[in-house]
């Protein structure tokens, strides 16, 4: 079944995919491009980045889980996975702390969506990965170490 | 208690002229320590197992690190205990054949009385024994065990494959298995494993486009009328450690999560005995048991810890054991299950050291490495130097054969300083013994052998250091990645284990010189996991440098200063360098 998935994409993949899914309403490039946050994307500190999203002083919360390798398989595409237990999760910012511009991604959730996301990232080093969820107005972070390390030398 | 090192070689004296040496007829017929392998059964569910072979189809020298530091938690606990403070900790009698298997202690001298260790036919012989008495037991293998040998090399894995199906393995995990890629260990796993009903299992290796399990999970079993779940647990740092373009479509990782799924499927499906074939790594498999409940127990490999008796670690909703079975093809570990009213009731588990002298050689298995041997004797056989020196690998800083091969690599390159992985398996000789190119190639086969002359500045030298350091040392078993520290040629160091990344490598000099931030110096190195590294094969650059010495005599170990682990940590023992 999976393999079927895999090779239907494939297929798609030739007749070019994105263009198919664009048409079929799947991806709305507007819609993303009217939401960029010019300020905070191309901010270059943590602190720059949590502002421009407007969350300069968000609460730690054990209701966001983060997923995410311990070390990193490939720094250019590190898979993370972000689960919001908080009632009312409207988005989802991720920043890689110890990149030149450290916010990832805002994801907006609306109509009642889960508060799941799940993307792969680019890190150039072992930083601190950040979940920023903001619900009802109030902002609330986590944090998870990835280790980007140079490799080889094992067992 | 502890035997000095001249009583003991008059122990040794005294036994082999009594006749006691053990490759004498008479310890096979009864004298001690004949009874060895007499393992009476304990209750009605056992498994073998053993790991970290490297591909080692004939008995072997093996000798156990004098330095095996624990930090954060491990410190000073199992299996970071060396020497006599392993024998102390476990009872063993020093002066012991169990002594001489388990530790480094007087390794040249006792490795004469008890003969070499290992061998598949050997090892054939004693799992048929231990099997004629429980029948049904399984047999399984926790990986590193087409890699290590010229003939695994050369034969593609085929060479150990075929062992494996012909010694009886049942269940089987990966890690440099994966090093002869992804195609070929699917063409193994779905044809030869296929046909010999050997399962294939690693819960925690995904695809890397939808996070679709690649092999199976675990594998259901009966014995005596008991189920019995084996899930597989394959290196979690293997695109890492090792190069990535060779599993280019696979994600591995710890992933407790999808553990405890598959424990709790297992269960859910009647398994009255979970076990996990693991190559994690000890401080790995004691973090995990620690996490995940309703294993019963972990057998462990990847950092070739020969543990006499499990660990029994506490978690949320009971006790998990936790083994590690050593390495080179020297240990079985053997453990029996009472199991009673749906759930394991007792336990009793052995580590058996295969003693070749001891366990006369099966003759099929024999027979078939004989074979299969054959059309590479003359390549292997040729002797290309003689050590007057003690070789040997494993230990967390250095060891006499890195030193050689760090040592040629220099020579050969004119490099000011040079690199060598840390790998844990590679075979030891002693004094006196030819160095053929199959020793060779026991340090050095594997299927990215290629060796790099890089211009680097002394910063990079340095992060590389720190790099390697922090995956053996974070305090953080997850974030270890379970091999030794890198050897290093030409650079003296100071090492602080229980420091941060970043901080522990301090001192550093070539020559007798600081070594500078800024300046470039000539490294070589061996192994590169980028694709597409060009370089003549490490065998080919220490072979020319061996027939050109002939003989190595006066290796000079190049052991950093250890500061931060105390001088009485039972991690470390007969330390040439520095301690404090």
């Amino acid at each position: 079944m999976n393999a079927l998935r895999r090779n239907v994409l494939k297929s798609a993949a030739g007749a070019g995919a994105v263009a198919v899914a664009v048409a079929a309403g799947l991806l709305k490039p507007t819609q993303a491009m009217a939401a960029w946050n010019k300020a905070a994307f191309e901010a270059k500190n943590v602190g720059d980045a949590m502002k421009g999203i407007g969350a300069a002083s968000p609460a730690d919360s054990k209701d966001i889980t983060i997923k995410a390798p311990d070390i990193a398989e490939n720094g250019a595409v590190v898979p993370v996975e972000v689960t919001s237990g908080i009632a009312g999760t409207s988005s989802i910012a991720i920043l890689a702390e110890k990149n030149g511009q450290p916010l990832v991604g805002t994801f907006d959730l609306t109509g009642g969506a889960q508060g799941f996301i799940s993307t792969r990232i680019k890190m150039g080093q072992t930083s601190l990965v950040r979940a920023v969820v903001n619900a009802g107005g109030k902002t609330y972070t986590a944090a998870k170490e990835v280790k980007v390390t140079i490799g080889g030398c094992g067992g | 208690m502890h035997m000095n090192r001249r009583e003991f070689l008059q122990l040794l004296a005294v036994a082999a002229a009594s006749g006691m040496a053990l490759d004498s007829k008479s310890a096979l017929a009864g004298n001690a320590p004949a009874n060895f392998y007499d393992v009476p059964r304990h209750g009605n569910v056992s498994f073998m197992h053993f790991t970290d072979c490297h591909a080692q189809l004939l008995p072997v020298w093996f000798r156990e690190p004098n330095v095996n530091l624990g930090v954060g938690d491990a410190v000073g606990k199992v299996p970071h205990l060396v020497g006599q403070h392993l024998l102390k900790a476990y009872g063993i009698k020093p002066g012991s054949a169990e002594a001489h298997a388990f530790t480094y202690l007087d390794f040249t001298e006792a490795a004469r009385v008890y003969g070499k260790v290992g061998g598949f036919a050997h090892l054939k012989t004693l799992v048929d024994k231990i099997r004629a008495q429980r029948p049904g037991a399984l047999l399984l293998d926790g990986g590193d065990t087409w890699q290590g040998s010229a003939t695994s090399l050369w034969t593609n894995a085929q060479d150990m494959v075929d062992a494996c199906i012909q010694l009886g393995v049942n269940v089987m995990t990966p890690h440099w298995e994966s090093t002869f890629g992804a195609e070929r260990v699917m063409e193994i796993v779905n044809k030869d494993f296929k046909k010999a009903n050997i399962d294939f299992v690693a819960q925690n290796i995904i695809t890397n486009d939808f996070g679709d399990q690649v092999f199976k999970p675990y594998t259901m079993k009966e014995m005596g009328g008991v189920k019995v779940a084996i899930v597989g647990q394959a290196f979690p740092y293997t695109p890492i450690a090792n190069p990535r373009h060779m599993v280019p479509d696979w994600s591995f990782g710890i992933r407790d999560d999808n553990m405890q799924k598959w424990v709790n499927d297992a269960r859910a499906k009647g398994a009255k005995v979970v076990i996990v074939l693991s190559h994690n790594g000890m401080d790995v498999d004691l973090k995990m048991a620690s996490r995940v409940t309703g294993i019963d127990a972990i057998f462990g490999g990847h950092t070739h810890d020969g543990v006499p008796q499990p660990v029994k670690v506490k978690n949320a909703k009971g006790i998990t054991l936790v083994t590690n079975a050593g390495s080179n093809g020297k240990f079985l570990g053997v453990m029996d299950f009472d199991v009673r009213g749906g759930k394991v009731q007792s336990y009793k588990y052995r580590l058996l050291p295969v003693f070749s002298n001891l366990l006369p050689a099966d003759a099929a298995m024999d027979a078939y490495i004989k074979k299969v041997r054959a059309p590479y004797e003359s390549k292997l056989s040729e002797t290309l130097a003689v050590t007057d020196d003690f070789l040997y690998r494993r230990g967390n800083f250095n060891g006499t054969w890195d030193q050689l091969l760090v040592d040629a690599m220099m020579d050969v390159k004119g490099a000011d300083a040079a690199f060598s992985p840390g790998f844990r398996w590679g075979t030891t000789l002693l004094p006196g013994d030819p160095i053929t190119m199959e020793r060779l190639m026991d340090q050095t086969a594997i299927t990215y052998p290629q060796t790099t002359l890089t211009n680097m500045s002394g910063e990079m030298i340095k992060t590389i250091m720190e790099d390697v350091a922090d995956n053996l040392f974070n305090a953080d078993p997850y974030y270890q990645q379970g091999g030794d520290m890198v050897r290093v040629g030409g650079i003296e160091y100071t090492i602080a284990p229980n420091a941060k990344i970043g901080s522990r490598i301090t001192s550093m000099s070539i020559k007798g010189k600081p070594v500078v931030a800024n300046k470039t110096y000539k490294v070589a190195g061996w192994a590169p996991v980028a694709e597409g590294a060009q370089g003549e094969p490490i065998w080919d650059v220490v072979a020319s440098y061996l027939r050109d010495k002939k003989v190595i005599k006066g290796l000079k170990l190049n052991e950093p200063k250890i500061v931060g682990v105390g001088t009485k940590n039972p991690g470390i023992s007969g330390y040439q360098g520095s301690v404090s």
